[in-house]
Protein backbone atom coordinates (compact mmCIF):
# COMPACT_ATOMS: atom_id res chain seq x y z
CA UNK A 1 0.00 0.00 0.00
CA UNK A 2 1.79 3.24 -1.19
CA UNK A 3 1.85 6.11 1.20
CA UNK A 4 1.40 6.61 4.83
CA UNK A 5 -2.30 6.33 6.44
CA UNK A 6 -4.01 7.16 10.09
CA UNK A 7 -4.64 4.25 12.14
CA UNK A 8 -6.23 4.16 15.05
CA UNK A 9 -4.70 2.65 18.69
CA UNK A 10 -7.59 0.19 20.42
CA UNK A 11 -5.62 -1.57 22.64
CA UNK A 12 -1.82 -0.61 24.75
CA UNK A 13 -0.96 -3.06 27.42
CA UNK A 14 2.32 -2.29 29.43
CA UNK A 15 5.17 -5.70 30.07
CA UNK A 16 7.41 -4.32 32.65
CA UNK A 17 9.00 -1.17 31.35
CA UNK A 18 7.63 -2.50 28.06
CA UNK A 19 4.48 -1.36 25.95
CA UNK A 20 2.61 -2.87 23.49
CA UNK A 21 0.03 -1.13 21.55
CA UNK A 22 -2.38 -2.41 19.31
CA UNK A 23 -3.25 -0.42 15.71
CA UNK A 24 -6.55 -1.06 13.92
CA UNK A 25 -5.20 -1.27 10.56
CA UNK A 26 -8.18 -2.61 8.56
CA UNK A 27 -7.31 -1.39 5.02
CA UNK A 28 -3.35 -3.08 5.21
CA UNK A 29 -1.64 -5.83 3.60
CA UNK A 30 -0.98 -8.40 5.90
CA UNK A 31 2.50 -7.90 7.05
CA UNK A 32 5.41 -11.34 6.46
CA UNK A 33 6.57 -12.36 10.66
CA UNK A 34 9.93 -10.03 10.69
CA UNK A 35 8.56 -7.07 8.29
CA UNK A 36 8.43 -4.20 9.71
CA UNK A 37 6.29 -0.60 9.84
CA UNK A 38 7.38 3.39 9.87
CA UNK A 39 5.38 4.47 12.62
CA UNK A 40 4.89 8.21 13.87
CA UNK A 41 2.50 9.86 16.08
CA UNK A 42 -0.39 11.85 14.50
CA UNK A 43 -0.10 14.36 16.91
CA UNK A 44 2.41 15.97 18.62
CA UNK A 45 5.59 14.40 16.72
CA UNK A 46 8.07 16.99 17.59
CA UNK A 47 8.68 19.08 21.02
CA UNK A 48 10.04 16.32 22.55
CA UNK A 49 13.47 15.58 23.39
CA UNK A 50 15.43 18.35 21.38
CA UNK A 51 12.41 19.20 19.78
CA UNK A 52 12.56 16.03 17.88
CA UNK A 53 11.38 13.72 16.44
CA UNK A 54 10.88 14.87 13.11
CA UNK A 55 11.16 11.26 10.91
CA UNK A 56 9.29 8.29 11.59
CA UNK A 57 10.80 5.27 14.01
CA UNK A 58 10.92 2.02 11.85
CA UNK A 59 9.55 -0.90 14.20
CA UNK A 60 9.02 -4.44 13.41
CA UNK A 61 5.72 -6.22 13.78
CA UNK A 62 5.35 -8.12 16.64
CA UNK A 63 1.84 -9.74 16.27
CA UNK A 64 -0.78 -9.31 13.03
CA UNK A 65 -4.18 -10.60 13.32
CA UNK A 66 -7.45 -9.96 11.99
CA UNK A 67 -6.83 -6.41 10.77
CA UNK A 68 -4.89 -5.52 13.58
CA UNK A 69 -1.11 -4.89 14.28
CA UNK A 70 0.88 -5.14 17.55
CA UNK A 71 3.97 -3.17 18.51
CA UNK A 72 6.49 -3.60 21.10
CA UNK A 73 8.10 -0.04 22.41
CA UNK A 74 10.94 0.77 24.38
CA UNK A 75 11.40 4.15 25.97
CA UNK A 76 15.34 4.92 24.78
CA UNK A 77 14.74 8.20 22.75
CA UNK A 78 12.01 11.50 21.96
CA UNK A 79 10.78 8.89 18.88
CA UNK A 80 10.13 5.78 21.39
CA UNK A 81 9.00 8.05 24.39
CA UNK A 82 6.01 9.88 22.17
CA UNK A 83 4.79 6.28 20.45
CA UNK A 84 4.97 5.04 24.51
CA UNK A 85 2.41 7.69 25.56
CA UNK A 86 0.04 6.63 22.66
CA UNK A 87 -3.61 5.13 24.02
CA UNK A 88 -6.89 3.97 23.14
CA UNK A 89 -7.86 6.27 20.49
CA UNK A 90 -4.90 8.36 19.64
CA UNK A 91 -4.04 8.26 16.13
CA UNK A 92 -0.73 6.84 14.35
CA UNK A 93 0.92 7.31 10.70
CA UNK A 94 1.82 4.08 9.62
CA UNK A 95 3.82 3.13 6.67
CA UNK A 96 4.35 -0.59 5.44
CA UNK A 97 4.11 -3.57 5.86
CA UNK A 98 8.07 -3.01 4.60
CA UNK A 99 11.25 -4.85 3.69
CA UNK A 100 12.06 -8.66 3.79
CA UNK A 101 11.49 -11.29 6.95
CA UNK A 102 12.29 -14.18 8.03
CA UNK A 103 12.60 -17.26 5.08
CA UNK A 104 11.52 -20.74 6.04
CA UNK A 105 13.99 -23.34 6.83
CA UNK A 106 14.91 -27.13 6.59
CA UNK A 107 16.47 -27.00 9.56
CA UNK A 108 15.30 -27.11 13.37
CA UNK A 109 14.70 -23.49 14.19
CA UNK A 110 15.76 -21.88 17.68
CA UNK A 111 14.80 -18.28 18.52
CA UNK A 112 16.76 -16.26 20.49
CA UNK A 113 15.83 -12.66 21.53
CA UNK A 114 17.03 -9.97 23.67
CA UNK A 115 15.20 -7.25 25.45
CA UNK A 116 12.78 -5.44 22.49
CA UNK A 117 14.21 -7.61 20.27
CA UNK A 118 11.55 -10.05 21.07
CA UNK A 119 9.34 -8.44 18.81
CA UNK A 120 9.90 -10.03 15.16
CA UNK A 121 10.50 -13.53 16.93
CA UNK A 122 7.10 -13.97 18.37
CA UNK A 123 5.29 -12.93 14.50
CA UNK A 124 7.58 -15.93 13.50
CA UNK A 125 6.89 -18.25 16.66
CA UNK A 126 2.90 -17.91 16.02
CA UNK A 127 3.64 -20.05 12.37
CA UNK A 128 6.09 -22.69 13.82
CA UNK A 129 5.01 -25.69 15.73
CA UNK A 130 6.17 -25.19 19.16
CA UNK A 131 9.53 -23.56 18.06
CA UNK A 132 12.51 -23.32 21.14
CA UNK A 133 12.78 -19.73 22.19
CA UNK A 134 15.46 -18.66 24.08
CA UNK A 135 15.39 -14.87 25.21
CA UNK A 136 17.93 -12.61 27.16
CA UNK A 137 16.53 -9.44 29.05
CA UNK A 138 18.32 -6.84 31.34
CA UNK A 139 16.40 -7.35 34.77
CA UNK A 140 13.51 -9.66 36.14
CA UNK A 141 11.41 -6.15 34.87
CA UNK A 142 12.19 -6.45 31.43
CA UNK A 143 11.70 -10.11 31.18
CA UNK A 144 8.48 -9.62 31.81
CA UNK A 145 7.97 -9.32 28.25
CA UNK A 146 8.58 -12.60 27.73
CA UNK A 147 4.87 -13.42 28.76
CA UNK A 148 4.30 -12.58 24.58
CA UNK A 149 6.29 -15.38 23.44
CA UNK A 150 5.23 -18.33 25.62
CA UNK A 151 7.39 -21.56 25.98
CA UNK A 152 10.57 -19.45 26.03
CA UNK A 153 13.49 -20.16 28.31
CA UNK A 154 14.44 -16.78 29.84
CA UNK A 155 17.71 -15.49 31.03
CA UNK A 156 18.21 -12.17 33.17
CA UNK A 157 20.91 -10.46 33.70
CA UNK A 158 23.57 -12.73 31.36
CA UNK A 159 24.41 -14.00 27.69
CA UNK A 160 21.41 -15.17 26.33
CA UNK A 161 23.88 -17.32 23.76
CA UNK A 162 24.84 -19.42 26.79
CA UNK A 163 21.57 -20.94 26.79
CA UNK A 164 22.47 -22.28 23.02
CA UNK A 165 22.77 -26.03 22.70
CA UNK A 166 26.42 -27.30 22.19
CA UNK A 167 25.56 -29.01 19.68
CA UNK A 168 24.07 -26.48 16.34
CA UNK A 169 24.28 -28.99 13.50
CA UNK A 170 20.70 -29.31 11.77
CA UNK A 171 20.02 -26.01 13.70
CA UNK A 172 19.09 -22.47 11.98
CA UNK A 173 18.92 -19.73 14.69
CA UNK A 174 16.41 -16.65 14.02
CA UNK A 175 17.68 -13.46 16.08
CA UNK A 176 17.13 -10.52 17.06
CA UNK A 177 17.97 -8.54 20.06
CA UNK A 178 21.10 -6.21 20.51
CA UNK A 179 23.88 -5.27 18.23
CA UNK A 180 26.67 -7.24 20.51
CA UNK A 181 24.41 -9.77 20.38
CA UNK A 182 23.93 -10.73 16.90
CA UNK A 183 27.39 -10.38 16.42
CA UNK A 184 27.75 -13.00 19.07
CA UNK A 185 25.81 -14.92 17.13
CA UNK A 186 26.99 -14.14 13.79
CA UNK A 187 30.55 -14.92 14.74
CA UNK A 188 29.38 -18.37 15.64
CA UNK A 189 29.47 -19.19 11.76
CA UNK A 190 26.62 -21.49 11.95
CA UNK A 191 23.38 -20.90 9.92
CA UNK A 192 21.61 -17.68 11.41
CA UNK A 193 19.68 -15.55 9.98
CA UNK A 194 19.44 -12.06 11.76
CA UNK A 195 16.94 -9.24 12.06
CA UNK A 196 18.69 -6.16 12.22
CA UNK A 197 17.60 -2.54 13.79
CA UNK A 198 18.76 0.39 12.21
CA UNK A 199 18.17 4.11 11.96
CA UNK A 200 16.60 5.16 9.21
CA UNK A 201 14.69 8.25 7.54
CA UNK A 202 12.53 6.25 4.92
CA UNK A 203 12.13 2.79 5.54
CA UNK A 204 11.12 2.04 2.28
CA UNK A 205 15.10 2.52 0.28
CA UNK A 206 14.59 6.21 -0.41
CA UNK A 207 17.57 7.42 1.92
CA UNK A 208 20.21 4.98 1.91
CA UNK A 209 20.91 6.16 5.42
CA UNK A 210 20.30 2.69 7.14
CA UNK A 211 23.33 0.66 5.52
CA UNK A 212 25.11 -2.37 7.11
CA UNK A 213 28.29 -3.82 5.78
CA UNK A 214 28.56 -7.11 3.65
CA UNK A 215 31.35 -9.52 3.80
CA UNK A 216 31.67 -9.21 0.00
CA UNK A 217 32.01 -5.81 0.35
CA UNK A 218 29.85 -2.62 0.12
CA UNK A 219 26.51 -1.74 1.61
CA UNK A 220 23.19 -3.16 1.81
CA UNK A 221 19.93 -0.79 2.96
CA UNK A 222 18.86 -2.61 6.07
CA UNK A 223 14.99 -1.34 4.72
CA UNK A 224 14.78 -2.69 1.67
CA UNK A 225 17.35 -5.54 1.65
CA UNK A 226 16.80 -6.74 5.55
CA UNK A 227 15.70 -5.95 7.97
CA UNK A 228 16.00 -10.17 7.97
CA UNK A 229 19.80 -11.34 6.93
CA UNK A 230 21.66 -14.11 6.37
CA UNK A 231 24.53 -14.52 8.95
CA UNK A 232 26.86 -15.46 6.90
CA UNK A 233 25.97 -12.23 4.14
CA UNK A 234 27.20 -9.80 6.80
CA UNK A 235 31.12 -8.99 7.32
CA UNK A 236 29.86 -7.68 10.81
CA UNK A 237 26.67 -6.23 12.99
CA UNK A 238 27.58 -2.97 14.05
CA UNK A 239 27.49 -1.06 17.26
CA UNK A 240 25.11 1.41 15.97
CA UNK B 1 0.13 21.81 -17.33
CA UNK B 2 3.28 23.27 -16.15
CA UNK B 3 6.40 23.52 -18.74
CA UNK B 4 9.53 23.22 -18.08
CA UNK B 5 12.56 23.36 -20.47
CA UNK B 6 10.26 22.26 -23.11
CA UNK B 7 8.90 18.85 -21.34
CA UNK B 8 4.78 19.35 -19.94
CA UNK B 9 4.34 18.40 -16.85
CA UNK B 10 1.24 17.56 -15.27
CA UNK B 11 2.15 19.33 -11.87
CA UNK B 12 5.21 21.78 -10.84
CA UNK B 13 6.23 18.69 -7.74
CA UNK B 14 9.35 17.07 -9.00
CA UNK B 15 11.70 14.71 -6.38
CA UNK B 16 14.68 16.25 -4.72
CA UNK B 17 17.94 13.98 -6.24
CA UNK B 18 18.58 11.42 -3.90
CA UNK B 19 15.07 11.58 -1.95
CA UNK B 20 13.34 8.92 -3.69
CA UNK B 21 14.48 5.63 -5.52
CA UNK B 22 11.86 4.60 -7.68
CA UNK B 23 13.18 0.95 -8.21
CA UNK B 24 13.36 0.29 -4.59
CA UNK B 25 9.90 1.87 -3.87
CA UNK B 26 8.26 -0.27 -6.24
CA UNK B 27 9.49 -3.25 -4.80
CA UNK B 28 7.84 -1.65 -1.67
CA UNK B 29 4.51 -0.58 -2.40
CA UNK B 30 3.84 -2.57 -5.67
CA UNK B 31 3.23 -1.13 -8.90
CA UNK B 32 0.58 1.06 -7.25
CA UNK B 33 3.70 3.22 -7.36
CA UNK B 34 3.05 3.70 -11.17
CA UNK B 35 -0.58 4.27 -11.11
CA UNK B 36 -0.42 7.01 -7.85
CA UNK B 37 2.95 8.45 -8.93
CA UNK B 38 4.40 11.32 -6.37
CA UNK B 39 6.27 13.60 -8.68
CA UNK B 40 5.46 15.12 -13.00
CA UNK B 41 8.82 14.20 -13.54
CA UNK B 42 11.75 11.79 -11.74
CA UNK B 43 14.78 12.90 -10.84
CA UNK B 44 17.44 9.55 -10.37
CA UNK B 45 19.96 9.95 -7.42
CA UNK B 46 23.21 11.04 -8.59
CA UNK B 47 25.32 8.83 -11.22
CA UNK B 48 29.23 8.75 -11.38
CA UNK B 49 31.43 7.52 -13.88
CA UNK B 50 32.24 4.17 -11.47
CA UNK B 51 30.28 2.56 -8.96
CA UNK B 52 30.56 4.13 -5.48
CA UNK B 53 29.82 2.06 -1.95
CA UNK B 54 28.93 5.09 -0.68
CA UNK B 55 30.06 6.92 3.32
CA UNK B 56 30.42 4.50 5.96
CA UNK B 57 27.77 4.30 8.44
CA UNK B 58 26.11 6.03 10.33
CA UNK B 59 24.91 8.46 7.90
CA UNK B 60 21.68 9.87 9.92
CA UNK B 61 21.21 12.62 12.29
CA UNK B 62 17.83 13.79 13.31
CA UNK B 63 17.38 17.88 14.21
CA UNK B 64 14.71 19.69 15.71
CA UNK B 65 13.05 20.24 12.24
CA UNK B 66 15.28 18.09 9.45
CA UNK B 67 18.14 15.81 9.66
CA UNK B 68 21.72 15.95 8.51
CA UNK B 69 22.61 13.00 5.86
CA UNK B 70 26.07 11.48 4.92
CA UNK B 71 25.35 9.13 2.19
CA UNK B 72 28.35 9.40 -0.08
CA UNK B 73 26.34 9.14 -3.27
CA UNK B 74 26.32 5.29 -3.28
CA UNK B 75 25.41 4.10 -6.79
CA UNK B 76 26.50 1.37 -9.76
CA UNK B 77 28.01 3.84 -11.55
CA UNK B 78 27.39 4.84 -15.25
CA UNK B 79 27.57 1.51 -16.73
CA UNK B 80 25.19 0.00 -14.38
CA UNK B 81 22.96 2.72 -14.13
CA UNK B 82 22.24 2.37 -18.01
CA UNK B 83 22.14 -1.59 -18.27
CA UNK B 84 20.13 -1.96 -15.11
CA UNK B 85 18.45 1.13 -13.80
CA UNK B 86 17.39 3.08 -16.80
CA UNK B 87 15.49 0.35 -18.17
CA UNK B 88 13.53 0.08 -14.89
CA UNK B 89 13.29 4.17 -14.38
CA UNK B 90 11.73 4.22 -18.38
CA UNK B 91 8.45 2.38 -17.24
CA UNK B 92 8.09 5.38 -15.01
CA UNK B 93 4.75 7.37 -15.67
CA UNK B 94 6.86 10.80 -15.75
CA UNK B 95 10.04 11.86 -17.77
CA UNK B 96 13.23 11.00 -16.37
CA UNK B 97 15.56 13.58 -15.20
CA UNK B 98 18.95 11.79 -14.75
CA UNK B 99 21.62 14.01 -12.31
CA UNK B 100 25.27 13.30 -12.75
CA UNK B 101 28.52 14.09 -11.24
CA UNK B 102 32.28 14.18 -12.06
CA UNK B 103 34.79 14.97 -9.99
CA UNK B 104 36.35 16.85 -13.55
CA UNK B 105 34.75 18.32 -16.50
CA UNK B 106 35.70 16.01 -18.71
CA UNK B 107 34.78 12.68 -16.27
CA UNK B 108 31.18 15.34 -16.38
CA UNK B 109 31.37 15.49 -19.88
CA UNK B 110 31.17 11.91 -20.57
CA UNK B 111 28.42 11.11 -18.37
CA UNK B 112 26.35 13.36 -19.95
CA UNK B 113 27.33 11.94 -23.63
CA UNK B 114 26.57 8.99 -22.77
CA UNK B 115 22.96 10.19 -20.98
CA UNK B 116 22.63 12.06 -24.66
CA UNK B 117 22.50 8.76 -26.52
CA UNK B 118 19.63 7.54 -24.45
CA UNK B 119 16.25 8.50 -25.60
CA UNK B 120 14.64 7.23 -22.17
CA UNK B 121 16.65 10.31 -20.30
CA UNK B 122 14.28 13.48 -20.67
CA UNK B 123 16.85 15.29 -19.12
CA UNK B 124 19.96 15.86 -17.02
CA UNK B 125 20.95 17.74 -13.93
CA UNK B 126 24.37 18.47 -13.01
CA UNK B 127 25.67 17.55 -9.39
CA UNK B 128 28.13 20.17 -8.95
CA UNK B 129 28.20 20.39 -5.04
CA UNK B 130 32.05 18.92 -5.08
CA UNK B 131 35.77 19.59 -5.71
CA UNK B 132 37.21 19.05 -9.35
CA UNK B 133 40.05 16.92 -8.12
CA UNK B 134 41.76 18.48 -11.28
CA UNK B 135 41.78 22.24 -9.81
CA UNK B 136 40.86 21.57 -6.20
CA UNK B 137 38.12 24.16 -6.59
CA UNK B 138 34.66 23.41 -5.25
CA UNK B 139 33.11 23.45 -8.92
CA UNK B 140 29.52 24.84 -7.88
CA UNK B 141 30.90 27.00 -5.01
CA UNK B 142 33.33 29.16 -7.52
CA UNK B 143 31.52 31.31 -10.01
CA UNK B 144 34.23 31.02 -12.57
CA UNK B 145 35.14 27.53 -12.22
CA UNK B 146 31.31 26.74 -13.01
CA UNK B 147 31.03 28.60 -15.68
CA UNK B 148 34.37 26.69 -16.90
CA UNK B 149 32.77 23.50 -16.62
CA UNK B 150 28.95 23.84 -17.73
CA UNK B 151 30.88 25.13 -20.50
CA UNK B 152 32.49 21.98 -21.00
CA UNK B 153 29.97 19.93 -20.34
CA UNK B 154 27.27 22.16 -22.78
CA UNK B 155 27.77 20.71 -26.33
CA UNK B 156 27.84 16.84 -24.89
CA UNK B 157 24.14 17.57 -24.67
CA UNK B 158 21.04 18.80 -26.65
CA UNK B 159 18.46 18.07 -23.70
CA UNK B 160 17.57 20.37 -21.10
CA UNK B 161 20.69 21.06 -19.01
CA UNK B 162 20.00 21.71 -15.07
CA UNK B 163 22.83 22.96 -12.98
CA UNK B 164 22.02 22.01 -9.02
CA UNK B 165 23.64 24.84 -7.02
CA UNK B 166 25.01 24.47 -3.77
CA UNK B 167 24.24 26.50 -1.24
CA UNK B 168 26.92 26.34 0.20
CA UNK B 169 28.55 29.45 -1.51
CA UNK B 170 29.37 33.09 -0.72
CA UNK B 171 27.00 34.35 -3.31
CA UNK B 172 24.62 31.48 -4.96
CA UNK B 173 22.95 34.14 -7.72
CA UNK B 174 26.76 35.11 -9.28
CA UNK B 175 26.92 31.24 -9.53
CA UNK B 176 23.51 31.03 -11.42
CA UNK B 177 24.53 33.23 -13.77
CA UNK B 178 27.78 31.85 -14.14
CA UNK B 179 25.84 28.26 -14.91
CA UNK B 180 23.58 30.56 -17.53
CA UNK B 181 26.14 32.14 -18.97
CA UNK B 182 27.39 28.98 -19.94
CA UNK B 183 24.52 27.61 -21.54
CA UNK B 184 22.60 25.86 -18.63
CA UNK B 185 18.70 25.40 -19.33
CA UNK B 186 17.76 25.61 -16.13
CA UNK B 187 19.04 25.97 -12.27
CA UNK B 188 17.75 23.91 -9.53
CA UNK B 189 18.50 24.80 -5.51
CA UNK B 190 19.44 24.19 -2.69
CA UNK B 191 20.97 21.73 -2.36
CA UNK B 192 21.60 20.59 1.49
CA UNK B 193 23.92 22.89 4.22
CA UNK B 194 26.98 21.66 5.19
CA UNK B 195 26.40 20.21 8.54
CA UNK B 196 27.83 18.50 11.90
CA UNK B 197 26.72 16.57 14.75
CA UNK B 198 28.61 15.14 17.84
CA UNK B 199 28.17 12.30 19.62
CA UNK B 200 27.99 12.55 23.75
CA UNK B 201 32.22 12.24 23.74
CA UNK B 202 32.17 15.05 21.33
CA UNK B 203 33.18 13.21 18.40
CA UNK B 204 31.69 13.45 14.75
CA UNK B 205 28.61 11.33 14.28
CA UNK B 206 28.58 11.06 10.93
CA UNK B 207 30.71 8.41 9.42
CA UNK B 208 31.47 10.93 6.52
CA UNK B 209 32.28 13.34 9.18
CA UNK B 210 29.98 16.20 7.59
CA UNK B 211 27.13 16.10 6.04
CA UNK B 212 23.91 17.99 4.45
CA UNK B 213 21.20 19.45 6.61
CA UNK B 214 17.63 19.37 5.11
CA UNK B 215 14.20 19.52 6.12
CA UNK B 216 11.81 22.38 7.43
CA UNK B 217 15.20 23.48 9.06
CA UNK B 218 16.41 24.84 5.82
CA UNK B 219 13.42 25.98 4.14
CA UNK B 220 13.46 29.43 4.88
CA UNK B 221 17.17 29.95 3.58
CA UNK B 222 16.10 27.73 -0.03
CA UNK B 223 12.92 31.10 -0.22
CA UNK B 224 15.98 33.80 0.31
CA UNK B 225 18.19 31.76 -2.26
CA UNK B 226 15.51 30.83 -4.59
CA UNK B 227 14.60 34.55 -4.63
CA UNK B 228 18.38 35.49 -5.41
CA UNK B 229 18.73 33.84 -7.96
CA UNK B 230 15.26 34.99 -9.74
CA UNK B 231 16.41 38.09 -9.52
CA UNK B 232 19.53 37.65 -11.31
CA UNK B 233 18.86 34.74 -14.06
CA UNK B 234 16.08 34.36 -16.92
CA UNK B 235 16.91 30.55 -16.47
CA UNK B 236 13.74 28.33 -15.37
CA UNK B 237 14.25 27.38 -11.54
CA UNK B 238 13.52 24.09 -9.51
CA UNK B 239 12.98 25.68 -6.00
CA UNK B 240 13.56 23.02 -2.93
CA UNK B 241 14.31 22.95 0.57
CA UNK B 242 12.03 21.99 3.21
CA UNK B 243 8.60 21.31 1.38
CA UNK B 244 6.35 19.90 3.33
CA UNK B 245 3.05 21.53 2.10
CA UNK B 246 0.77 23.03 -0.96
CA UNK B 247 1.54 26.67 0.73
CA UNK B 248 5.43 26.25 1.34
CA UNK B 249 5.89 24.61 -2.35
CA UNK B 250 3.30 28.45 -3.28
CA UNK B 251 6.12 30.57 -1.09
CA UNK B 252 8.61 29.47 -3.71
CA UNK B 253 6.63 29.76 -6.82
CA UNK B 254 6.61 32.80 -5.73
CA UNK B 255 9.64 33.61 -5.18
CA UNK B 256 10.55 32.93 -9.04
CA UNK B 257 10.51 28.94 -8.96
CA UNK B 258 8.72 27.27 -11.77
CA UNK B 259 8.95 23.75 -10.48
CA UNK B 260 9.57 22.71 -6.51
CA UNK B 261 10.83 19.72 -5.79
CA UNK B 262 10.10 17.88 -2.49
CA UNK B 263 13.23 16.03 -0.60
CA UNK B 264 12.86 14.69 3.01
CA UNK B 265 9.12 15.34 3.42
CA UNK B 266 8.78 11.92 0.90
CA UNK B 267 10.93 9.98 4.07
CA UNK B 268 8.15 11.03 6.16
CA UNK B 269 5.47 10.07 3.97
CA UNK B 270 6.26 8.02 0.82
CA UNK B 271 3.29 10.11 -0.99
CA UNK B 272 3.87 13.39 0.00
CA UNK B 273 4.42 14.44 -3.61
CA UNK B 274 0.93 13.60 -4.68
CA UNK B 275 -0.59 15.57 -1.39
CA UNK B 276 1.84 18.70 -1.89
CA UNK B 277 0.74 18.79 -5.54
CA UNK B 278 -3.01 18.72 -4.27
CA UNK B 279 -2.70 21.20 -2.06
CA UNK B 280 -0.90 23.32 -4.28
CA UNK B 281 -3.84 22.90 -6.97
CA UNK B 282 -6.71 23.53 -4.43
CA UNK B 283 -4.59 26.88 -3.23
CA UNK B 284 -4.84 28.03 -7.06
CA UNK B 285 -8.43 26.91 -7.26
CA UNK B 286 -9.00 28.80 -3.83
CA UNK B 287 -7.30 32.13 -4.70
CA UNK B 288 -9.35 32.36 -8.09
CA UNK B 289 -12.23 32.49 -6.24
CA UNK B 290 -12.88 35.92 -5.17
CA UNK B 291 -15.21 35.10 -2.30
CA UNK B 292 -12.61 33.11 -0.77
Amino acid sequence: MFGRRACTVVGRETYGPYVVIDVHDPDGPVPEPGQFYMLAAVDRWGGGEGERPFLPRAFSVLRAREGGLSFLFDDVGPGTHRLMELDREDELWLTGPLGEGWRPTDRRPILVGGGVGIAPLAALADTLESPEILLGFRSDEHARAAELLPGARVITGGLVTDLLPDDLSHVELFACGPPAMLEAIRALGVPAQLALESGMACGFGACFGCVTPLVDGGYARVCVDGPVFAAAELAEVPAH
Amino acid sequence: MTSFCGLSLEHPIINGSGTFDAIAARRAFGDELLERFPFSAFVSKTITLLPRAGNPPPRLWETAAGMINSIGLPNKGLAGYLEHDLPQLAELPVPLITNVMGSTADELAELVGACEARAEIAALELNVSCPNVATGLDIGAVPAELERVVARVRPATAKPLIVKLTPNTADVAACAQAAEAAGADAVSLINTLRAMALDTRGEAWLGGRTGGLSGPAIRNVALAQVAAVAARVNLPIVGMGGVQTGAHAQELLAAGATLVAVGTESFRDPAAGLRIARELREKAANSANPLV
